[in-house]
């Protein structure tokens, strides 16, 4: 009898310390964040100094005032994952069926990258395409862009930062469910007069499809809410909703406002992500 | 006039078509080759210009040379900057670790009520955009008037890396073979001997894979340090106030040294699994 209980109890000894925790610095700061979402600067009070109002009105303030870095942080993050799932589709198919022996030595190169800063490989990218760079002065020395054209500072040169910056998250989720494939399916399929083209349509695209809904998640909700691409590579015209909320954190000190704002970016990644979860069929996700 | 021979010699295959089909079946191989110098041409940049004698800002080649190796705390507060960012790393690494793989042998191992929602609870910081994640913990640190700094930033850390070390380990775990620790248990091993002797042992890779993942996140992470580390300096976020000015070259070897003593220890570390194999 007291095996048994000891067993029902082992579970929640596991998870006690990490959710203790979780619920401290996360879940908690969560609630706390809501809370200051709705309050108003105290009158004749110092900057930042707040008190509970129950002001809904910060929410439509807040998303009227800034709808359109709201609506270019999706765009952006949506075109990002795009090029990001069309440029690691191949790789990671690649690493996966093509790369024999190398598969390892690959797949720990998709991820070396990151062990230089991402922000010195992003300042790097904002140099090589700069007006310093080789690049823009050979393309307008070749006539193949206006002497006024540039690349950075632009809506493109977020996109491609972002679509850079998060191309491993996307590659080895791809790679892990596309590397579980059993070959003998897709050899299946070719014995059954199924062509290439068909074989992939119809039997690894399908298999891989888990692949395909991780990565996109973890490209798309932390590039919706990125603003280090934006700072470094855009342009006033290109400002994300991340570089609102931050610099209300931090240069206007107005927490209502960030609060509201980081919420309803939150609020509205979870509903996407929900709705897109659903929409593909995947249960076990984490 | 040789390849009219080559080709001749094999009359059935014209040299149009043979070229065309090594394209073909060599597609996904070329592609691999864009793809990964796409993905290192920054690298690379960064490590050229780290020989650069540019002086305060490293924006135009001026000629080569190795000061910028030979002092790498030559910039002033980087190396400050540096040994901030690894401590902060290592403690996030650890505690993040040690959590993360309890909540994964708790998920991965029991079924017991309230597992889907604990699913739930270790997607949700996943889910959370850094930037929503670092401004709340920052407001509560604010409530409780804790000043933003070392510790608050090793806790905001620990918060967005446990999700991803439980990812790893329950993967892991998920992909062990049951029977061995049936066998263990066969084998009159009690509980704690099969799982010290043999699941620990199956899964440890899974956790060395997770720490150096929390690590790598942790050492790498600016948008979260920035709202927890008050005037607390990190290598990320040295190179993020530098950018204004222009970067100094030691920023460039630091870079690089990590990339390269990153990849020695994995490919080291990949060695020794082989030869453990064998």
């Amino acid at each position: 009898m007291r095996a048994t209980l000891a067993k029902v109890k082992t579970p929640y000894l596991l998870l006690f310390p990490g959710f203790a925790f979780l619920f401290i610095f996360f879940i908690l700061p969560i609630i706390n964040l809501a809370q200051t979402s709705t309050q108003t600067p105290i009158a004749g009070g110092d900057t930042g100094q707040n008190e509970q109002t129950f002001a809904f009105s910060n929410y439509i303030n807040a998303f009227i005032e800034n709808r359109e870095q709201f609506g270019r942080s999706f765009i952006y993050a949506t075109l990002a994952t795009i090029f990001a799932l069309a440029i690691a589709y191949p790789l990671a198919y690649a690493i996966a069926f093509k790369s024999g022996k190398f598969k390892n030595i690959l797949l720990v190169l998709v991820v070396a990258p990151f062990f230089t800063s991402f922000l010195l490989r992003t300042i790097a990218w904002k140099q090589i395409l700069g007006e310093e760079g080789f690049v823009v002065p050979t393309l307008r020395n070749l006539n193949l862009m206006g002497q006024s054209t540039t690349i950075t500072s632009t809506s493109i040169a977020v996109v491609a930062g972002m679509t850079y910056n998060f191309l491993p998250f996307m590659t080895l989720p791809l790679y892990a469910s596309l590397e579980r494939i059993d070959p003998r399916t897709i050899e299946a399929s070719g014995d059954l007069y199924a062509n290439a083209i068909t074989t992939f349509r119809r039997v690894t695209l399908p298999l891989s499809l888990p692949g395909v809904v991780a990565g996109t998640l973890l490209t798309f909700i932390p590039a919706a809410g990125d603003y280090v691409n934006a700072a470094i590579l855009g342009s006033p015209n290109t400002k994300m909703i991340g570089n609102v909320i931050e610099s209300r954190y931090f240069k206007i000190v107005d927490y209502p406002t960030a609060a509201a704002l980081s919420f309803t970016l939150m609020a509205a990644i979870l509903i996407l992500v929900t709705l897109y979860i659903r929409k593909a069929g995947t249960e076990e996700l984490v | 006039m040789s390849t009219q021979l080559k080709s001749a010699s094999i009359p059935t295959i014209p040299i149009k078509a043979r070229l065309s089909r090594w394209f073909g079946r060599n597609l996904l191989r070329i592609y691999m080759v864009f793809g990964f110098t796409y993905l290192f041409i920054p690298v690379a940049y960064t490590f050229v210009f780290s020989f650069n004698d540019s002086g305060k800002s490293n924006l135009i080649w001026k000629g080569f040379t190795l000061d910028n190796w030979q002092n790498p705390c030559g910039a002033p507060q980087i190396c400050n900057a540096l040994g901030n960012s690894i401590k902060i790393g290592l403690l996030a690494t650890i505690f993040s670790t040690i959590l993360g793989t309890l909540i994964a042998f708790a998920i991965g191992r029991y079924h017991f009520k309230g597992r889907s929602s604990s699913n739930l609870l270790i997607f949700l910081p996943m889910a959370t955009p850094e930037i929503v994640l670092g401004a709340s913990l920052l407001s509560l640190f604010l409530v409780f008037k804790i000043n933003p700094g070392f510790w608050p930033t090793v806790i905001a850390h620990v918060v967005f890396c446990i999700s991803f070390v439980v990812v790893t380990v329950k993967a892991r775990i998920a992909s062990l073979d049951p029977r061995l620790e049936q066998a263990a248990m066969d084998l009159y091993a009690n509980e704690v001997e099969t799982f010290r002797r043999v699941t620990l042992p199956l899964v440890a890779p899974g956790i060395a894979g997770a720490a150096l993942l929390a690590f790598s996140l942790s050492f790498d992470d600016f948008i979260i340090t920035n709202f927890n580390s008050g005037t607390l300096i990190t290598f990320p976020k040295f190179v993020y106030v530098a950018a204004a000015r222009g970067i100094p070259a030691q920023a460039n070897v630091i870079g690089s040294a990590m990339f390269f003593l990153a990849l020695a220890l994995v490919i080291a570390v990949q060695i020794v699994n082989r030869k453990k194999i064998r």
